[in-house]
């Protein structure tokens, strides 16, 4: 990508971005270069424009909601940090023994429990913790688009709801979306390998 | 006084040589094989250094990845699969998972805006502007380096600069006094010797090396001619095979005057940047140009914006609607020796050419495909894409069935439709929905 010499030393804050998110030096630097391919106007940062333009992601049903998770609380600006912490929710689980980490460190972005959070909050656009009966509909119709009729969509709505409530408040809370999803296998659905 | 008579010495045989080595040769068509003898002491040099970065180069750093290999390791079943899916199953929450990590896996690496940026090369061919992970490696390469930028910038670029000078010059002059010529077919031979001759000096200018393939299928006249698109230069290379009408937009500056000497001479098909907006114009034109079986085969490149030659992108159907015979072209160009894709948005005009003097060569190659024509029942689109495969094919690219002008504008609405479309089925289709669920 680009004609650019870009070492690891150039990678900002790499130490600490290593550290947060657990990705190797190798995906550190491919990812910077993907940074810096897609900000088309070198500005340093990209912006909600530069993420539209990608043309598979323009297509994807779910597109805008993914670029709106790049962009929490307003930011219209998203650094390479913030960039790649998004991404690390994404990172494949890694196979040593989870007992041995330290329960004082936070947990890792890519833990079952983040990746859930991150499917979570793409259903969830209030942020008040609850996805109720109304976002679940504005997600299917954009799954759907115009395919699919309003009583049809607002019956799957209704009963996806009832499935996963358990505690009758009309709405699933992030417990309820989770145990919903306890037997699916949320390390091999929402993880991306990036080859060296 | 000395020193300007040295200086009007050097310059005057300097300028002797050029006109005797080059000039004159490329007038007649004839080649003197010094341009062979320099490629041939470049590829050694290459070689060489190859094998030092290889001895060189430490295990474990390897961020090389050819242009075909993904850095993603994907997973490419189709939506049915990666939905857990049989068809007719019911909405579950876990399917937001599929789409955002299709979403995700686009942001990090898709098959489009790769190709708008210059292909990362397997091994340094000793440019600085190639070198992404070359570390230092020994001071023989050090210097073999050195010494490359000094042969590139001290004794190549004044040469090939002289060259295009004359060059165009040359094109400029010539096209305008055979445009004072009435019509007639001494007027089309000068025309021709004139564009010809200049066109092999201005490669000459690039150091180009062009391979022509199958020159029994060269574009005849009242045909079109289509090839991939990479840089302005793919119209030098394809011109100095034979003479072709031109079709584009008027531009300013120094490509305007160009465009309007050319035109005296032999009739191109320039359009005002008004004009390219309004299709019907456009093809009516292009219709009358083709129609006309004597003049000579219109040059369009259907992709409509330079692509960096890893792969071939979509081919507007505007071009596919004139009818007539279709001479398709494969373009390739060997990045070792030069980077001859013009990234727009990075480079303008002149830095782009200023680089491509800079480099070792432009070493591409040309293959001709026999002419196709549209079929019964085929529509533009459909012509367009097997026109585009057969490029693909020839030249060894990747086919991608986006739009070139995604680098600029936003992509259809169409394509996510379908993928709705689809999905729709799945949880719908079958009729399988439980209505009496409430």
């Amino acid at each position: 990508m680009g004609a650019r010499a870009s070492h690891a030393a150039a990678v900002p804050g790499a130490e600490r971005i290593r550290r947060e998110t657990g990705f190797s030096q190798a995906c550190l630097l491919r990812l910077h270069h993907r940074f810096q391919a897609l900000d088309r106007n070198n500005k340093g940062y990209l912006s909600r424009v530069d993420l539209q333009q990608i043309g598979a992601l323009a297509v994807n049903p779910l597109g805008d909601r993914i670029i709106d998770s790049f962009f929490p609380d307003g930011n219209h600006q998203l650094d390479f940090p913030g960039f790649v912490r998004v991404l690390a929710h994404f990172r494949p689980v890694d196979e040593e023994d989870p007992g041995v980490r330290d329960p004082k460190q936070p947990e890792p972005l890519n833990s079952r429990m983040n990746k859930l959070r991150f499917a979570f909050q793409l259903y969830d656009l209030d942020r008040d913790g609850k996805i109720s009966r109304n976002e679940m509909l504005q997600v299917l119709r954009l799954m759907v688009g115009v395919q699919v009729t309003e009583e049809q969509l607002e019956s799957i709505a209704d009963r996806t709801v009832q499935e996963a409530d358990e505690d009758g408040d009309g709405a699933v809370s992030f417990l309820e979306f989770t145990k919903s999803l306890e037997k699916m296998n949320i390390e091999q659905k929402m993880s991306i390998r990036i080859l060296k | 006084m000395e020193g300007t008579e040295l200086v009007t010495k050097v310059l005057s045989t300097w300028l002797t040589l050029v006109l005797g080595l080059i000039l004159l040769p490329s007038a007649f068509g004839v080649s003197l094989g010094i341009s062979e003898v320099y490629m041939k002491i470049l590829v050694k040099t290459l070689e060489w250094a190859t094998l030092r970065i290889e001895k060189g180069a430490p295990k474990e750093s390897v961020l090389k990845s050819s242009a075909s290999v993904g850095i993603i390791q994907r997973d490419e079943s189709p939506m049915e699969k990666g939905l857990s899916g049989l068809r007719g199953r019911d909405f579950e929450l876990s399917d937001v998972f599929y789409f955002s990590k299709k979403g995700l896996e686009a942001i990090v690496e898709d098959e489009v805006t790769q190709r708008f940026s210059s292909e990362e090369l397997v091994s340094w061919n000793l440019l600085t502007r190639t070198n992404i992970n070359f570390h230092y490696i020994s001071p023989r390469l050090t210097m073999v380096w050195v010494l490359g930028v000094l042969i590139r910038y001290c004794v190549l670029l004044p040469l090939r600069v002289t060259l295009a000078f004359i060059g165009i010059s040359l094109l400029v002059l010539g096209t305008t006094l055979v445009g004072q010529l009435p019509d007639s077919s001494l007027k089309t031979r000068l025309s021709e010797v004139v564009h010809l001759t200049c066109c092999r000096i201005c490669v000459r200018a690039l150091s180009g090396t062009i391979h022509y393939h199958n020159k029994q299928y060269r574009p005849q006249k009242g045909g079109i001619c289509v090839a991939n698109h990479t840089s302005p230069i793919d119209v030098l290379i394809l011109t100095t095979d034979g003479c072709y009408a031109m079709v584009g937009q008027v531009h300013g500056g120094l490509m305007g005057v160009i465009q309007r000497a050319m035109v005296k001479a032999c009739p191109h098909v320039w359009f005002e940047r008004s004009e390219m907006k309004d299709r019907h114009l456009v093809t009516k034109r292009l219709k009358e140009h083709v129609a006309d079986k004597k003049k000579l085969p219109i040059l369009i490149f259907p992709e409509g914006t330079c692509i960096n030659n890893t792969s071939v992108m979509m081919f507007k159907k505007g071009s596919f609607e004139i009818g007539g015979t279709i001479h398709p072209v494969a373009i390739k160009y060997n990045p070792q020796f030069g980077d001859a894709f013009w990234n727009s948005s990075k480079y303008n005009m002149v830095s782009y050419l200023l680089r491509v003097m800079t480099s070792w060569a432009i070493v591409c190659d040309v293959w001709y495909l026999p002419p196709m024509t549209r079929e019964e029942g085929e529509d533009a689109v459909q012509f367009a894409n097997r026109v585009k495969s057969a490029i693909a094919v020839q030249g060894g690219l990747t086919e991608l069935p986006w739009d070139g002008s995604l680098k600029r504008a936003k992509v259809k609405d169409t394509f996510k439709e379908e993928q709705q479309k689809n999905y729709s089925k799945m949880i719908v289709g079958n009729g399988a929905l439980n209505l009496d669920s409430d």
